[in-house]
């Protein structure tokens, strides 16, 4: 059944943007191998005649109509910012950081 | 005492002048200053608005203005929520001190109603959980015994019911999240039919699973809620466009009579505790005695639903989880001159989310990673399939079906927080539902026999078709008052000098 190791947890982390401890990540690793062998069972019955559902309503391409309302003022949109300035919101440096 | 009443006999005492919003607004407050110490139901009580809220519902009753039927009637509003101004926060530390600068379509229509917003109750992080244990800001207690969970995710909520805090609540059930609460504190549940009930404005968790739904001490209470907050809504794309059902008439006809229930097979037997499925047969013998057949039928795909929900539901979390990147709204943490916008994320994301959060987002990651996507969700989805095709076979010979709401009566806080398979095993029974987008209730059945604890009993029926839930309940409600004397949370002792 699958193995999930240390490394793969820590791979998983940095995709999903968290640090964790080396403690953590070996909580995880651990814990995670026993989740997986739980919930893979599924493969048991997923045949390749059986269609995937993904949502339980047949909804397909929900439009509504092209018409101005009112939305946030920029103030308000921007009042739980953890920084702003000149009315956007401000950010760390984003430029520079992977070759 | 008023607050004990239910909120259709409040509503009726608002309308013939015995009391005034104003007047069952403070009451309540009065008992939450009472008993949360020891409960832990709400997050946040907003005293200042609810009270301007009553006061605005009683000036336009005194102006006889036309007013819905729950104008007036307080409500606890599950923290994942938003609710314009009123810190939201979704039992996380990730949005703490956040207020949220819209209203959410349900708490538009509440206040089209005039339902007064007493503040937010206490719930799982991010909807996680089935205990509240997994709060960044500690577990509510279940008033029937302080030291065990009043389940899960929305534990704040019916724990405000059963401690009369409120007569009525929202909550979200991706899972059982309405459900099982209410099963565990002997209080009325209702995951409305997928889309029956906006999501705009409720924080997501997993989308194609989450919908949000009324909770009350009655089976007509939580109807009168329900109608209050279906509908229709542009705002959200998976919205249902078609006419709610006549949920309230049905609610007051409560009638058996002829109707086919069907039990079903795999959701009892091992695994269910004793006093949990005698209750759950004895109100079969009670729908049986009032008129009903009752079939057993067979759902054989059902015993894959939990491996597949705890494949669907962590990838739609990581999915969604991932807007909480400190940079438009909740905590920052280590923004400081040349450390780069990823690192501030991921010391963010360390920081902000807890452990349960963690693990779900971790393992959804790896669900829909390349290499593991075919193996895992894509599994999870056909499995998905063939639940829905046993729902659609079963309800070809019933018109609804029937199982224990919850495994077991309400645990101890603490006994299963470090085996979350064993956590998992508390929504065997409800997520069926959630998977197929159909609607469940959970409402009490009694007390089990081992623990004197409540127990819940659940019905479910096809989607759009909740009237049907509202029938079949208020029909065994009235059967079991009948045979109790005096409703369940007669029973909850021990609570606040005045209880």
């Amino acid at each position: 059944m699958a193995g999930i190791s240390r490394d793969d947890v820590a791979n998983l982390a940095r995709l999903a943007r968290i640090d964790m401890t080396p403690a953590e990540l070996d909580h995880l690793a651990s814990e995670l191998g026993v989740i997986l062998n739980a919930v893979a069972r599924v493969q048991e019955v997923a045949g390749q005649n059986v269609p995937p559902t993904s949502h339980p309503l047949p909804l397909q391409n929900v439009y509504r109509k092209d018409e101005v309302v009112p939305s946030l003022t920029p103030e308000a949109a921007l009042s739980a910012a953890p920084a702003s300035e000149a009315q956007r919101f401000k950010v760390p440096k984003i430029l520079g950081e992977e070759a | 005492m008023i607050i004990k009443r239910n909120a259709a006999d409040m509503a009726a005492a608002l309308a013939n002048g015995e009391t005034t919003s104003v007047a069952l607004t403070q009451a309540h407050l009065d008992r939450i200053a009472e008993v949360d110490k020891d409960v832990h139901a709400f997050l946040y009580v907003d005293t200042e608005g609810a009270l301007a809220q009553a006061a605005l519902a009683d000036q336009k009753r005194a102006a006889g203005k036309k007013l819905s039927p729950l104008a007036g009637i307080p409500l606890a509003l599950k923290d994942v929520m938003v609710q314009k101004g009123i810190p939201t926060t979704c039992g996380s530390k990730m949005l703490e001190g956040w207020r949220p600068p819209y209203d959410s379509t349900v708490v538009s229509k509440l206040r089209a109603a005039d339902v007064v917003i007493l503040g937010k109750t206490n719930m799982d992080e991010f909807a996680m959980g089935s205990s509240t244990e997994n709060s960044a800001y500690g577990p509510t207690h279940n008033p029937w015994d302080l030291s065990r969970i009043p389940g899960g995710s929305g534990g704040g909520s019916s724990a405000s019911l059963a401690a009369f805090e409120a007569p009525l609540a929202i909550g979200t059930d991706t899972g059982g999240s309405i459900r099982q609460p209410a099963a565990v504190t002997g209080t009325v549940g209702v995951k409305p039919t997928y889309g029956g009930v906006s999501r705009y404005g409720l924080v997501a968790f997993s989308s194609s699973l989450d919908q949000a739904g009324p909770c009350g001490r009655t089976v007509l209470d939580t109807a009168l809620l329900h109608e209050t907050i279906a509908g229709h809504d542009p705002k959200d794309s998976t919205s249902i466009n078609a006419t709610v059902p006549a949920i309230v008439i049905a609610a007051k006809n409560g009638n058996v009579k002829g109707l086919k229930i069907g039990v079903i097979k795999e959701l009892q037997g091992e695994g269910y505790q004793a006093g949990v499925l005698n209750r759950f047969n004895e109100s079969l013998e009670l729908l049986a005695g009032l008129g009903a057949e009752i079939i057993e039928v067979s759902c054989s795909y059902f015993e894959y639903a939990l491996a597949a929900y705890y494949l669907i539901a962590p990838s739609e979390c990581s999915s969604n989880l991932a807007r909480f990147d400190a940079m438009r709204y909740g905590i920052r943490v280590g923004d400081k001159s040349g450390v780069s916008a990823e690192e501030v994320m991921n010391l963010t994301r360390e920081v902000g989310f807890g452990r349960e959060v963690k693990r779900r987002i971790i393992l959804g990651t790896y669900a829909l990673s390349s290499g593991y996507y075919d193996a895992y969700y894509g599994s999870a989805q056909k499995v998905r399939t063939l639940i829905k095709q046993d729902f659609d076979n079963a309800f070809t010979k019933t018109d609804v079906l029937v199982s224990p709401t919850a495994p077991t009566t309400a645990f101890k806080i603490g006994e299963k927080a470090d085996d979350p398979i064993a956590m998992y095993l508390n929504d065997i029974a409800t997520i069926p539902v959630n998977m197929a987008g159909i609607c469940g209730m959970s409402l009490p059945s009694g007390l089990a026999d081992e623990d004197n604890l409540p127990a819940g009993f659940q019905i479910m029926a096809p989607a759009m078709k909740d009237d049907r839930l509202y029938n079949v309940g208020a029909a065994l409600e009235s059967a079991l008052l009948s045979k109790w004397g005096a409703p369940i949370l007669s029973h909850v002792s021990g609570l606040g000098a005045r209880a």
